[in-house]
């Protein structure tokens, strides 16, 4: 009787461990610590990825290959990343954090959870694309765009600014994603340059030119390619994923990229960024860092990511106009870490 | 035990306090009392209440039409109608955004709508699942009696058969306009602002959990209300029954037969018929694929080990709790049961937050293992659980522990020899259950799970935010095949297809399998409830 009992509880203790033991399984194959490179202490770094897997996973392999460091990664939203950075506090067993804007990157260091980084990491990378700080660097530069339908608009009638955007000639054909970080970085950017007023005035304006809502860039840029909407403000790079899953070239595509020039707060160039979480002694951690800002992390930025490379002199993507004629607004973007009045903005406006 | 069970529950509710009370209630009440917040609880409200409204109608109907009538091909049917839970709430919404642009691009399938469309044709199985099963258990006296009184079939049904069945489709009904209420997944693909995805932009925004927090609280008063509500026009159940199964006389439709069906088929054919084109489209459309099959099979292992070890702990659980709510009906276990529900209307990254706050606060740094992640599918889950226990409990002939009691035994003996073997079959259920959800659930998943394990979900989720549908394509098909199965066990074991198969009068089948099923079936009469 007895037995049957213990049969019971065992085979239950056991169909737990085999579930957990998976769990553990699946991520850490890393060797334990015996046989990891020169440089590598040997505990894997942590890294907290708002970026998504297709865009970094290739040259954390190549990292870990060069360096023997292996990299546990940690996938999510840029802003939920951070959230949960933030909820950990000093506890957060992440050693890096990689995030999508610039906002979300101040806004872990406001909270004072980045180590400084050391200035020759600082250095590479101009001054206009890191955090003031030292707390941040940016790590690829992604501009913002008016994606267009090419089959409903002609490139001759799109706007030279986002403010014409607000115009009668714009009711029901614009796609809007108010709730998505890059968004509200771009606003941000608005109020820094413009006043709280006109950007309010602004966002009131484009609220009653009867947008299309999207949760993000994605919705939107699909909906370009099949024509549903004809104008949409997006960051430019999603447009070239689009075009590699269609399996054609981006100039083929329905959906093309109008970018605003003359300093028009339309065109604001942020970036991707990282930070490293808690101690500034960690140098597997910095080592990662480093090689984000190389040369192959920044050719696999600009060549598969079609985003713009940091580090001064690596050229661009042949599919992108040169940074230099973009006439970028004068924006700082250590200045994008203010997000609630920024909210409360958008949701003034009746956008979300 | 119960008590220390349902502390799981409160982990949210605590942390949900101590942010409130971190904020101060100048900051907090600041959030909570505009305009916006009301409309946003109106909007909320509005689609719960439709979708409940439409998961009611199309849950009891199908259940009606496939155990008391002789509608066509009716044991099809009693299988594929509970097939909508197995697909997760954001593969339906992008299965149906995907489908209706290759309609017309020009009328859009957002808002509303949509939104109410979707989740109810999804989330009715909540209901027609514990009705169904209730029906096939029923007790059929009272409407022998009643037919032999002359009165007629719908009224017998109306006046008799329903009020048995009661419980089966309060707490259904119950668990459908939760669910509406906490999605996520569904209503931000179709773009419909409720409560939970203000939740999420304010986290999304602020960083900084203010807006998250305050909204939730609210989110949880309204819970506690509907809730409050509903515990006034639930009246008890019907009781044990212990008479057999009997082999229904089926409603002849008559002219009402192909109407019918047709009706049917209009619910299953949409729900089932746009995720498989949406997902083959999918497959065929992109060029991007997963890395390798290593890659989809980790994956899958990822899914199936958490969802077990999340239906394990959860069942652990609901144990104490469900014995309690059917050994000692009362004010405490009653408030108990209620309890259950709170987190479950929770949206998943205020739980999966409060879990973060929680690990931390306990384990440090090494927090993220899979048993967080598993008491977070606990604390969102544990309803499901609790019902399928305290149903099956209630069941099991109290004679028996009375019997061993009398006999001297000890308490403890009595529960292992005699309460939980007695149970069993309807913990079975509700591990099923809470195993198929946790395959679905997303965002405390990704934010619980420990660091290097990905899920079937986490990779469809990382793989649809930029826009490789190929590449998620296997996943979406893994996750809506391996839910299936679960899906299956549950429909099974309702004793749906054996009476369906019954009255059918197939081959002269003269009873479901004597041994296991039959008497287990009868415990799943209020399952879900």
């Amino acid at each position: 009787m007895k037995s049957s009992r213990r049969v019971a509880v065992t085979a239950t203790a056991a169909a737990f461990s085999l579930a957990l033991a998976g769990c553990n399984d699946s991520g850490t194959d890393s060797p334990d610590g015996a046989d990891v490179g020169a440089e590598g202490s040997g505990e894997p770094v942590v890294l907290y990825s708002g970026r998504g897997e297709d865009l970094i996973q290739p040259i954390i392999d190549e990292f870990t290959e060069q360096t023997g460091i292996e990299v546990e990664v940690r996938y999510g939203n840029t802003p939920e990343m951070a959230a949960q950075v933030i909820q950990e506090g000093d506890a957060s067993p992440a050693d890096v954090y990689l995030g999508q804007d610039a906002g979300s990157l101040g806004a872990i260091s406001a909270e004072g959870l980045f180590a400084t980084l050391p200035d020759e990491i600082l250095e590479q990378v101009p001054a206009e694309y890191r955090a003031a700080d030292g707390s941040w660097v940016g790590l690829s530069g992604r501009a913002r765009v008016l994606g267009y339908s090419s089959a409903s608009v002609e490139s001759s009638d799109l706007p030279d600014s986002i403010f014409e955007l607000t115009e009668p000639e714009w009711q029901g054909r614009l796609g809007v994603a108010p709730t998505n970080a890059s968004f509200q970085s771009f606003v941000t950017a608005l109020r820094v340059t413009e006043g709280d007023d006109v950007a309010l005035e602004w966002l009131e304006g484009i609220a009653g030119n009867d947008p299309q809502i999207y949760e993000g860039n994605g919705g939107i840029v699909a909906d370009l390619q099949n024509d549903s909407i004809d104008v949409g403000l997006i960051n430019h790079y999603y447009v070239y994923g689009t075009a590699q899953e269609e399996g054609v070239e981006p100039e083929d595509l329905n959906v093309q990229l109008h970018f605003f020039t003359g300093g028009d707060v339309g065109g604001l160039l942020n970036v991707s960024g990282a930070g490293l979480v808690g101690e500034a002694d960690n140098e597997d951690a910095l080592a990662l860092v480093e090689f984000l800002l190389g040369e192959t992390a920044q050719e696999f930025f600009r060549d598969d990511n079609s985003e713009y490379p940091v580090v001064p002199d690596l050229g661009q993507s042949p599919h992108l106009p040169a940074l230099e004629d973009l006439e970028l607004p004068d924006i700082d973007l250590n200045d994008l870490g203010d997000l609630q009045q920024t909210v409360e903005l958008i949701s003034q406006a009746g956008l979300a | 035990m119960a008590l220390v069970a349902t502390a799981v529950v409160l982990i949210p509710l605590f942390y949900l306090v101590v942010s409130v009370l971190e904020y101060g209630w100048d900051a907090w009440s600041g959030r909570v009392f505009t305009e916006r917040v009301g409309e946003l609880a109106m909007r909320s409200v509005l689609l719960a209440a439709v979708v409940g409204a439409g998961c009611l109608v199309i849950g009891v109907g199908l259940a009606v039409l496939v155990t008391r009538t002789d509608l066509p091909f009716r044991r099809p049917i009693a299988v594929l109608a509970a097939l909508p839970l197995a697909v997760p709430s954001y593969v339906a919404g992008f299965s149906w955004l995907a489908v209706a642009d290759l309609w017309d691009s020009s009328s859009r399938f957002t808002g509303f709508a949509a939104s109410a469309l979707v989740l109810t044709l999804y989330t009715y199985p909540y209901v027609y699942l514990p009705v169904a099963g209730a029906l096939v258990w029923a007790d059929r006296t009272s409407e022998d009696v009643a037919r032999s009184l002359g009165m007629g079939p719908v009224r017998t049904l109306m006046t008799v058969t329903l009020p048995q069945i009661r419980p089966a489709i309060a707490g259904g009904g119950l668990l459908a306009v939760f669910y509406a209420l906490s999605d996520f997944g569904a209503v931000s693909i179709l773009r419909y602002e409720t409560f939970t995805r203000a939740i999420f932009t304010a986290l999304n925004a602020g960083f900084n959990r203010l807006g998250a927090v305050s909204l939730s609280v609210v989110l949880l008063v309204l819970t506690i209300m509907i809730l409050a509500v509903e515990g006034r026009f639930r009246r008890a159940g019907t009781g044990p029954r212990l008479n057999s199964p009997r082999p229904s006389v089926a409603a002849r439709l008559g002219a009402f037969r192909i109407p019918a069906l047709l009706a049917v088929l209009a619910v299953l054919i949409p729900a089932i018929g746009v995720p498989v084109t949406s997902m083959a489209r999918w497959f065929t459309a992109g060029v991007s694929r997963p890395g390798s099959v290593r890659v989809v099979a980790e994956a899958a292992w990822g899914s199936l080990s958490l969802s077990l070890a999340g239906a394990l702990l959860t069942v652990v659980l609901a144990l104490p709790i469900g014995l309690l709510i059917a050994r000692h009906p009362g004010r405490m276990s009653r408030l108990l049961e209620r309890l259950a529900y709170v987190a479950y209307a929770l949206p998943g990254v205020v739980v999966g937050l409060s879990l973060v706050a929680f690990g931390v606060a306990v384990f440090g740094s090494s927090y993220q293992t899979p048993w967080l992640l598993a008491l977070g599918y606990a604390t969102l889950f544990l309803p499901l659980a609790v019902a399928a226990v305290a149903g099956a409990a209630a069941q099991a002939p109290r004679r028996l522990e009375e019997v061993g009691q009398s006999l001297g035994r000890p308490r403890w003996y009595v529960l292992t020899r005699v309460t939980l073997p007695l149970t069993l079959p309807g913990i079975g259920t509700g591990a099923a259950l809470v195993f198929l959800t946790c395959m679905k659930e997303l965002p405390a998943t990704l934010m619980l799970r420990p660091i290097g394990t990905e899920t079937l979900a986490t990779r469809l989720w990382s793989a649809t935010t930029s826009l490789r549908y190929a590449e998620a394509a296997p996943y979406a098909v893994l996750l809506v095949v391996l839910a299936a199965i679960p899906t299956w066990v549950l429909v099974r074991r309702s004793g749906i297809v054996a009476a369906v198969a019954q009255t059918s009068g197939a081959q002269g089948v003269s009873a479901p399998a004597p041994d296991g099923l039959a008497p287990s079936a009868r415990d799943e009469e209020n399952v879900l409830r």
